[in-house]
C-alpha cells in the first residue's frame, strides 16, 4: 500500500499543476459536496475545510470521539487560544494526526484555524494569517 | 560432501554446477545453492522460527489479537511460555477482517451500519491480497490451512478511467497498454532508423533492437503501430475472429498518440508493474478473516477479548498492564506477566500511559496514521460480467472513488454480487470521504460509479463503507512514516525497552502489510527469546 501512497503524490502534483489552467473538479454531479482532484484539498473556505476534512476524526460537532484511544475535542478548547499551537498541528501534525502542510495552502490553513477558533464555543478574534502560517513550515 | 562439490567446481560454470545440484539433490538443495551464489533473491523469512533453549515457565502478556500478536501468541506458546492475549474488539483478527451480511459495524462518531448483503457474498474492509513473496504469510496459511485462490490485479478487460480523456468514457485496460506500447516501440523505431541511437546501440544490436520493437510493440513491416490484424492481437478486434461465412476479423483502431499521453491514463499502469502488485497474488477463499480465525482457533481460551487497555507499567520483576472489560468500563481490572509483547497501533499506543524509556516513547509518537476508505456494494446481477466480460481485477479512475474491484470468485454465476466500490488510501478524497456520514459515502460511491457502469443506477441494492479514520480500534488505517521519521526513530521502536517488546506492521519495512506485521511479530519474539534464555 506504500506504493499507493506515491501514486496517490504524482498525481496530486499532476493534478495541481492542471487545477492551473482548469476549475476544482466537480461540483456539479454531487450535490454541493466539493470532492479535490489529486492529493491536496481544493476546498477554501474554513467552514468546508473543516467539514471535509478535520471532521472525518474530530467529528462534526468538534466533540471529538473515544475508542481504543481518543480523537481530542476542539470544542470549546483553551488549547486554541494561542493561535501559533493549532497552526504548527495543522501543519507538521502531532503523534498519530497527519501533517497537512503539503496538502493545504498558507490560505487554506490560516482559513481552516480561524474558523476554528471562532466556532463551536471558541472564541477567540485575533484572526491568524497566510504568513503565520509560513513561518510555521519546517 | 562440501569438501567433494567443492573441489567439483573447478573449472563447472556456475549454471552448470546448479542444474548438476537441481538433479542430485533436489529442488530445495538447488535454492539453497542459487541463493548463496547470488541467483535468488532472498526473502526475509526463513521458514518457522525455532525458539530453542528453556523459558523456565517465563509468562508473556500479549496486547492486541491482530496477525502480529497472535504469531507472537503461537509461537511464544510453542516455545514454551505461558501466554495471555488482551483483545479490544470482540472478536480476533484486527485488520484483517471481512464484512458479511448481519454483522454490525458501530464507527467513530457514533452511527451503526448492519451489513445487507446475501449469505456468501463479502467485503474485505483491510487487507485484501496477498503477494506470492510474502512467504511468512503464506507459510502461516498453509499450516493453519487457510485455502487461497488467485486474487486477480490485472484484468486486461477491466477500465482505465479519466473524467478528462476519450469523453469520459472508459478505456479497456488491454488497450490503453497496448497503445502506450506500441507508440512508444513506433517512436523508438523511427529514432534508430534515422541513426539517432548510433552512439548508444551498435549497428548489429540495432538490427535486433528493431526485432524487439516489434514483437514488443506490435509494429507493421514498416515499424508503424497502426489499425492491422497485428496490433488488433494486442489490443483487442473491431470484429473478432467468428465461425463461418462472417468470421473474417476486423482490427479496432488505436487512439491517437497525443490523446494518450495528455490523458494520464498510463500513470495507472504502474499498478501492475509494481513488485507488491505481480502475478501471482492471493486471497483466501471465503474473506480475509479466514486468516485472523485460523490463528484465533489455534488459541482458543488465550484471548480475552473486549478489553481496553489503560496503563502499562513495567518493573526489574515483570510487567503490569491495566485493562477495563468494555462492557464493565468503571471497573479497572490488571494483567501480569513477565515480559510483554504489544501490538497496540502507534495511534493508541502514543496516548496511553507507557512506562518505556525517552527513545522510545519518542519513536512512538512519531509516526502518523494514514487514511483509508474502502465501500462494498450489493448489487443485483453480476452485471460486469454479463455486460462487460468483467471477471475479477480492478479498474483505476481519477473520479474520488478511485477503484472499482470486482470480486475475484464465483465467476460466471447468475445472481447478485458485491463489488469493491471505492479504494482511497491517503490523498484528500480519502478525507473527504471519511467525514461524511457512512449512507453519504455509499450515495457518492454509486454515484461516481454509475459514470464507469451505468448499470449501477437499475442494479444498485446495498453497501457498507469503513472509512479507517474513524475504526475505534485502530484510529487510521496504518503507520505512515517519513523517511526522516523512520531513520530517526524505526530502531528506537524495534528494541526491547525493558520487559516490553513492540510488534506490528508499524515495526516493519512493510507498512499496512500483512506480512509486516508477521514479520515483525517473529523478530520481536526472536529477540524477547533470546534475552529470557541468556538471563
Amino acid at each position: 500500500m506504500r506504493w499507493h501512497l506515491h501514486d496517490c503524490r504524482t498525481i496530486g502534483l499532476a493534478a495541481l499543476l492542471a487545477l492551473c489552467s482548469e476549475a476544482a473538479l466537480t461540483q456539479d454531479a454531487t450535490k454541493g459536496r466539493t470532492f479535490s482532484s489529486g492529493y491536496a484539498f481544493v476546498e477554501m473556505s474554513g467552514e468546508e475545510l473543516f467539514a471535509n476534512v478535520c471532521a472525518g476524526c474530530h467529528m462534526p460537532d468538534a466533540m471529538g470521539a473515544t475508542g481504543a484511544g481518543n480523537y481530542p475535542p476542539l470544542a470549546q478548547d483553551r488549547d486554541l487560544e494561542v493561535a501559533r499551537y493549532p497552526v504548527d498541528i495543522v501543519v507538521n501534525g502531532r503523534r498519530a494526526m497527519p501533517p497537512f502542510g503539503d496538502m493545504m495552502t498558507d490560505d487554506q490553513i490560516a482559513a481552516v484555524v480561524n474558523y476554528l477558533r471562532t466556532h463551536f464555543g471558541n472564541d477567540y478574534r485575533d484572526a491568524v494569517t497566510a504568513s503565520d502560517v509560513k513561518a510555521m513550515r519546517r | 560432501m562440501r569438501e567433494e562439490s567443492r573441489e567439483a567446481t573447478v573449472g563447472v560454470k556456475r549454471r552448470d554446477l546448479l542444474a548438476l545440484i537441481g538433479s542430485i539433490a533436489g529442488g530445495s538443495a538447488m535454492y539453497q545453492a542459487m541463493t548463496s551464489l547470488g541467483f535468488a533473491s532472498e526473502s526475509r523469512y526463513e521458514g518457522p522460527i525455532r525458539l530453542e533453549g528453556d523459558p523456565r515457565g517465563a509468562s508473556v502478556l500479549i496486547l492486541g489479537a491482530g496477525l502480529a500478536g497472535m504469531t507472537a501468541a503461537l509461537e511464544l506458546r510453542k516455545a514454551g511460555y505461558k501466554v495471555q492475549v488482551l483483545e479490544y474488539n470482540a472478536r480476533a483478527g484486527g485488520r484483517n477482517w471481512t464484512l458479511r451480511g448481519g454483522d454490525h459495524f458501530a464507527e467513530l462518531g457514533g452511527i451503526t451500519q448492519t451489513c445487507e448483503f446475501e449469505p456468501g457474498l463479502y467485503f474485505n474492509p483491510g487487507p485484501w491480497r496477498i503477494p506470492h513473496h510474502h512467504r511468512a504469510l503464506l507459510d502461516y496459511c498453509k499450516r493453519l490451512n487457510v485455502v487461497l485462490e488467485p486474487f486477480i490485479q490485472l484484468n486486461h478487460n477491466a477500465y482505465l478511467h479519466t473524467s478528462r480523456a476519450f469523453g469520459g468514457s472508459p478505456q479497456r485496460i488491454r488497450a490503453v497498454k497496448a497503445d502506450f506500447q506500441g507508440q512508444i516501440a513506433e517512436l523508438l523505431a523511427k529514432t534508430a532508423q534515422r541513426g539517432r541511437l548510433d552512439e548508444a546501440v551498435s549497428k548489429e544490436d540495432q538490427e535486433v533492437l528493431l526485432q524487439a520493437l516489434r514483437s514488443w510493440g506490435a509494429l507493421d513491416q514498416d515499424y508503424r503501430y497502426n489499425a492491422s490484424l497485428m496490433s488488433a492481437e494486442y489490443r483487442g478486434y473491431a470484429k473478432p475472429p467468428g465461425g463461418g461465412l462472417a468470421a473474417a476479423p476486423m482490427p479496432s483502431d488505436p487512439v491517437v498518440p497525443a490523446d494518450l499521453l495528455k490523458s494520464r491514463l498510463w500513470r495507472y499502469l504502474q499498478n501492475f508493474a509494481n513488485y507488491n502488485f505481480q502475478a501471482t497474488m492471493f486471497q483466501p477463499v471465503g474473506g480475509m478473516d479466514m486468516i485472523g480465525k485460523a490463528f484465533a482457533r489455534e488459541l482458543a481460551g488465550a484471548i480475552r477479548f473486549n478489553a481496553k487497555v489503560t496503563r502499562i507499567e513495567q518493573n526489574e520483576h515483570g510487567v503490569t498492564v491495566s485493562f477495563v472489560d468494555r462492557a464493565i468500563p468503571t471497573t479497572a481490572q490488571t494483567a501480569t506477566a513477565d515480559w510483554c509483547v504489544c501490538t497496540i497501533p502507534l495511534s493508541i499506543l502514543s496516548q496511553l500511559p507507557l512506562q518505556v524509556g525517552p527513545a522510545m516513547k519518542a519513536a512512538i509518537e512519531a509516526v502518523p496514521y494514514s487514511g483509508a476508505v474502502k465501500i462494498g456494494l450489493q448489487f443485483k446481477r453480476r452485471f460486469w460480467e454479463e455486460d462487460e466480460a468483467i471477471y475479477g481485477g480492478i479498474t483505476y479512475t481519477d473520479l474520488p472513488i478511485r477503484q472499482i474491484a470486482y470480486p475475484n470468485t464465483g465467476f460466471n454465476r447468475t445472481g447478485r454480487g458485491v463489488l469493491l466500490g471505492a479504494y482511497l488510501f491517503d490523498g484528500a478524497n480519502s478525507y473527504e470521504f471519511t467525514a461524511m456520514p457512512p449512507a453519504e459515502r455509499i450515495e457518492r460511491a454509486v454515484e461516481f460509479g454509475a459514470t464507469i457502469h451505468p448499470q449501477y443506477r437499475g442494479e444498485f441494492e446495498n453497501g457498507v463503507a469503513v472509512a479507517w479514520h474513524r475504526v475505534p480500534f485502530t484510529l487510521g488505517c496504518s503507520g505512515d512514516w517519513s523517511d526522516e521519521a523512520r531513520s530517526q526513530h524505526y530502531r528506537n521502536l524495534c528494541q526491547i525497552d525493558g520487559r516490553i517488546v513492540l510488534a506490528g506492521e508499524h515495526a516493519s519495512a512493510l507498512p499496512a502489510w500483512q506480512e509486516g506485521a508477521i514479520l515483525s511479530s517473529l523478530d520481536a519474539v526472536s529477540r524477547l527469546h533470546e534475552r529470557v534464555v541468556k538471563s
